[in-house]
């Protein structure tokens, strides 16, 4: 019997020639995603505590000088790296909680309260989904500058770049279809009780649905401190720009080793991030996610 | 009971209360830049005077811009190239990873690294790698084996691709995710059922493995057409369209008309124009990528 399934079955490894050739592509498997994914990274980690001259003058050395440590601790106040990681930080959050907020509230009304005119609605939402955002990008920023009704400018304020990160259809979608699968008994048992909308929404529905929360919300985070173009017009204050938009605009005044330093010290976060929450990231799920990104 | 059933289905102040943040989110930053797009389409406006309307102005002048058929033609270049090297590289890679029965977790973790990287963090990084000197990163490496200097991201025949090859490396994992999922859905009964009759292993990746796939790999092919379409983030930063407009996409010219600071930006008109242009095209894709994934879902 076979443990997984797979193209290779266990009487297929009895072949000396069959388990020569998974031999082979493995160890070839294995060093080209160590070459190719890491090696970059190792590169640039290599380079952050290296100095500029010898990155410039010999790149692939592999360990020229010794870590030089003070070229990361140079960088982090030079180039005021802090503050732009708090910012970083408050975008991520704050992006995060509006795509919850309106994913969860959106998706509860859409799948358990069910207005009769709830089918046109999700549809509307649905139909944004074929409409990329890169291509709303001009009309967004003058919505931006001048939103209607309120007649406020969002430009230079968290809110410009919190609030069009809800509009997210897969989001919706997502919660949605989770709520619409989860046992209807359990809701039922809640409202002959007598649970109110709220209290229905508070005490079955969000607890019961982790699961997708915690794929909206990792997906959501990632997404939000991977943005560029949408902080970058919409933050034109660098004392406000997230680290991902302000560093192209350091590269040309910054010596190169404290720039990779730099480089390093803004990939970090999101990549112990990941490593962190990879299971939500690796799952099926990531299918939506890789739609959105 | 009835009491308790009556907000249910009614359109109670509770059900607007929960549509509530949706419908102002949906309404400002979706469906009002929608409908503003279609109109400011029609419209001459510098944000100073009222807009007026000018017909198709902005189409035939957009359309009659030489850069627009320069920037078609490398976006296309940019999407064939994405394609020929670009697609085959994730479902090589899932194929022969689904196979692994152990540390499967690890490879994929390592596979799908890049896609964490920011990608202004990836391009400003690579921006190092494709140093067109003798002693750039990417340049050093190849003449170890007598190949190169190669002059990368300077060269008007080498930046596109140059701008595949970091894109193929910051978006083929989640591609991978994708395809090991697909992998391990395949029932395990057919495996048998072909092993019963003698198949050997190239076989069963032939005829059992690969039609399984067939679905997802189409929705990954019209994935990855809408994803190069919109390709903006690599030759903005890499090398704002150049040299002399080689790099220069569909986008990038949008948002010039509109932000750039070379042409001084500010036609917003020709920029809402030609992004209906190309959302029109996208949508007709998108919509062809939804038939495709319910039709592979159900």
């Amino acid at each position: 019997m076979t443990e997984s399934n797979s193209f290779v079955s266990d009487d297929d490894l009895r072949r000396p020639a069959v388990r020569a050739v998974r031999r082979v592509l493995n160890v070839l498997l294995l060093a080209f995603l160590v070459v190719v994914a890491l090696g970059p990274l190792l590169w640039l980690a290599k380079s952050a505590v290296t100095p500029a001259q010898e990155t410039l003058r010999r790149p692939m050395s592999l360990w020229p000088s010794g870590p030089d440590w003070s070229i990361v601790s140079d960088a982090w106040t030079s180039l005021d790296l802090g503050r732009y990681l708090v910012n970083t930080v408050v975008i991520a959050v704050g992006s995060w909680a509006v795509q919850m907020l309106v994913a969860t509230t959106g998706g509860y009304a859409l799948s358990v309260l069910r207005p009769s005119y709830g089918r046109f609605l999700y549809g509307a939402v649905l139909v944004t989904m074929f409409v990329p955002t890169v291509v709303l990008l001009v009309p967004l920023y003058l919505t931006a500058l001048d939103v209607p009704l309120v007649h406020v400018s969002l430009v230079d304020t968290y809110w410009g770049a919190f609030l069009p990160a809800g509009a997210s259809a897969f989001n919706v979608a997502l919660v949605k279809r989770f709520f619409d699968n989860l046992p209807s008994e359990v809701i039922e048992a809640a409202r002959v009780d007598g649970a109110g909308p709220v209290r229905l929404f508070t005490s079955i529905v969000l607890p019961m649905s982790r699961p997708v929360l915690g794929v909206v919300s990792v997906f959501a985070l990632l997404a939000a401190w991977k943005d560029f173009i949408w902080p970058l017009l919409v933050l034109p204050d660098p004392a406000k720009q997230p680290i991902s938009v302000r560093l192209p605009a350091l590269a040309p005044v910054t010596p190169v080793d404290t720039f990779l330093a730099a480089l390093l010290v803004s990939t970090a976060l999101p990549i112990a991030f990941f490593l962190v929450f990879q299971r939500f990231f690796l799952r099926s799920e990531g299918i939506d996610g890789a739609v959105k990104g | 009971m009835v009491r308790a059933m009556r907000w249910v289905r009614g359109s109670g102040p509770a059900t607007l209360l929960f549509l509530l943040p949706m419908l102002l989110v949906f309404g400002l930053f979706s469906w009002w830049p929608i409908a503003r797009t279609v109109v400011m389409a029609f419209q001459q406006t510098n944000l100073v005077e009222p807009a007026h309307w000018v017909g198709l102005d902005n189409f035939h002048r957009v359309l009659t811009d030489p850069l627009l058929p320069t920037a078609i033609r490398n976006t296309a270049v940019f999407a064939g190239l994405a394609f020929v090297f670009g697609y085959p590289v994730p479902l090589l890679l899932a194929v022969v990873m689904s196979d692994l029965r152990r540390l499967r977790g690890l490879y994929a973790a390592l596979a799908y690294l890049p896609v964490v990287v920011p990608p202004a963090v990836a391009v400003l990084l690579w921006q190092f790698f494709y140093d067109a000197t003798d002693t750039g990163v990417f340049n050093t490496a190849l003449g170890w084996f007598g190949i190169g200097p190669v002059p990368w991201l300077v060269s008007p025949h080498w930046v596109l691709p140059a701008l595949v090859i970091q894109a193929t490396w910051a978006a083929a994992g989640g591609t991978v995710i994708i395809y090991l999922a697909a992998l391990t859905s395949v029932p395990r009964e057919l495996y048998d059922a072909a092993q019963v009759d003698g198949a050997g292993v190239l076989r069963k990746l032939w005829h059992i493995t690969l039609p399984h796939l067939r679905g997802i790999m189409l929705v990954t092919l019209i994935l990855q057409i809408i994803g190069t379409a919109q390709v903006f983030l690599e030759p903005y930063l890499f090398t704002d369209g150049g040299p002399d407009n080689a790099s220069l996409t569909v986008l990038l010219l949008i948002y010039n008309y509109a932000f750039g600071s070379t042409t001084g930006g500010g036609d917003y008109g020709d920029a809402t124009a030609l992004s209906l242009m190309l959302a029109v095209a996208l949508a007709l894709l998108s919509w062809l990528y939804f038939r495709l994934t319910r039709s592979w879902s159900e």
